[in-house]
């Protein structure tokens, strides 16, 4: 018997848990079909979503693909079917696979298994993200350096910690509902080993009571911990790096892993700072959210050091 | 006269040397390893203690893993009692590098001197009193203990222990009874 999944219209962070909710009681083994031929619209995360769910299970799940042309379109210029097609049993019409140059797909869908995947990333993305981030979106163009370092970082979780490759995609759209505002989605997904498996493979994990998916994101979010930091205090930076990054921009971070998600919220959004009991789902999906900037001056980075200043000495000094 | 010989690394021919001749960005901790170590080795086949210079101007993307591969990691083995001799600054360290370079200072409380087109900054965990001092040497040029005591007004012991923590921080550098800024010309003044 096979069971049918049904995927929501619009599918994105938030609906992508009635996916999971339908998904997490199915026997692994068992049959699967994926129905997306009534979506008409996917963020990011929600394509990446859908192809850690393919590798979540062991059974090769069917795929019935949109029927909108213009969505299928969509995610034919995403990638999105050039990687399903390895890992689902794909039904209907696709798309030939089209470049995704000049749309609003800043960075299509990408596989990320090692860290030269995250130089490709990060190099690709360079020139069309400071068009996008400062030419479009009004953003100071420091943010283009800073949304460099985001990505690579957010990317490098996969490396380091999933066990697993996993996938990105940077895409830009107007975000009317909640925000009227244009921005720019980063999705990194996983379905590898996930936050609370990670940390207990540190040598000097200790449980306690409330031990679970909800405080290992606690403690690797908000408070820098990593498998590493035993022995290196140099680890856990780069989710703090991430985390200045989104208090500068306004920006908005969630992380969903296991059982429990996490989210820095910014105040054009009423998102839940953490939510638990979800439906079990493996690996970590992160989406950073950077809005259009609007009104007054972007900020500075901080001023705990020195700005450099201008030349005041003579000749001399390293050149 | 300087102190030690001066020598110039290149981050971003070091990358294309050792890692990969297509990178322009130093991202990704494996990345970082790869370049410090090659700028280790450098630094250990010149045998002489010296002032090494690492030049960040043609890096265009610096990630918080390459900081504190690069800059933590090298700053820490060279403040170690056991470290090299010798002293390393850094050159071509823009706005955009800032961020990454002051986490990995402030999570590993280092500090370090970078230069701008012959102007010295000192960034880093470092308290105000040091600030003070490093600065008015800076400004004043190679001083001794008395001449900063009476500079900046403050007790001449107190002024020996700041500049005993900013020499072991190599932050300074001792010629004979005088401080001076790593990479400092005399003269220059």
């Amino acid at each position: 018997m096979t069971t049918v999944i049904s995927v929501p219209p619009s599918l994105d962070e938030q609906t992508f848990e009635q996916v999971l909710e339908q998904i997490a009681p199915i026997p692994d083994g068992q049959k699967i079909l994926v129905d997306a031929r009534h979506v008409r619209w996917a963020s990011p995360y929600g394509l990446t979503g859908l192809l850690c769910l393919a590798q979540s299970r062991t059974e090769r799940m069917a795929f019935a693909v949109p029927e909108a042309p213009e969505t299928c379109s969509y995610w034919s210029r995403t990638a999105f079917f050039r990687h399903a097609d390895e890992l689902f049993d794909l039904h209907g019409t696709v798309p030939r696979a089209r470049e995704a140059h000049g749309s609003d797909v800043l960075l299509e869908i990408t596989p990320i298994v090692q860290s030269d995947d995250v130089h490709g990333v990060v190099g690709r993305i360079q020139q069309k993200a400071a068009e996008i981030l400062h030419g479009q979106l009004g953003l100071d163009t420091a943010i283009t350096g800073a949304f460099g370092m985001t990505l690579s970082e957010a990317c490098q979780n996969i490396v380091e910690h999933a066990g697993q490759g996993g996938w990105v995609a940077v895409q830009t759209y107007n975000y009317q509902r909640r925000l009227g505002r244009r921005v720019v989605v980063i999705a990194v997904c996983d379905a590898g080993i996930g936050f609370r498996r990670s940390l207990e493979s540190a040598p000097n994990h200790r449980r306690s009571d409330r031990w679970g998916d909800a405080m290992a994101l606690d403690e690797a979010v908000m408070r820098a911990v990593s498998r590493f930091r035993h022995g290196d205090a140099g680890r856990g930076q780069g989710l703090a790096g991430i985390r200045r990054f989104i208090g500068r921009w306004k920006a908005k971070l969630s992380v969903r892993s296991g059982t429990a998600r996490i989210a820095l919220v910014p105040e054009w959004d009423d998102d839940m700072p953490m939510t638990e009991a979800l439906a079990p789902f493996p690996g970590a999906q992160v989406q950073i959210t950077i809005p259009e900037h609007i009104g007054e001056p972007t900020p500075r980075a901080s001023n705990t050091v020195p700005r450099p200043r201008s030349r005041t000495g003579g000749p001399g000094g390293p050149r | 006269m300087m102190a030690h010989p001066t020598h110039h690394i290149d981050v971003s021919s070091v990358l294309r040397g050792t890692v990969c001749d297509l990178y322009s960005n130093l991202v990704t901790r494996p990345t970082g390893a790869a370049v410090r170590t090659a700028i280790e080795q450098q630094v250990a086949e010149i045998g002489a203690p010296a002032v090494t210079t690492i030049d960040f101007s043609q890096v265009m993307l610096l990630d918080f893993s390459c900081a504190d591969e690069i800059v933590a990691k090298l700053l820490l083995r060279y403040a170690h009692p056991d470290g090299p001799d010798g002293y390393v600054l850094f050159r071509g360290i823009h706005e955009g590098h800032l961020d990454p370079v002051e986490a990995v200072l402030e999570r590993h409380a280092l500090a370090l001197v970078a230069w701008y087109d012959g102007h010295a900054e000192l960034f880093g965990a470092v308290t105000d009193e040091e600030r003070l001092v490093w600065e008015q040497v800076r400004d004043a040029g190679p001083m001794n203990s008395a001449e900063l005591a009476h500079a900046l007004g403050m007790p001449l012991s107190d002024i020996d222990v700041l500049v005993q923590q900013l020499c072991g921080r190599r932050v300074l550098m001792r010629q004979a009874t005088r401080v001076l800024i790593p990479g400092d010309t005399p003269g220059m003044h």
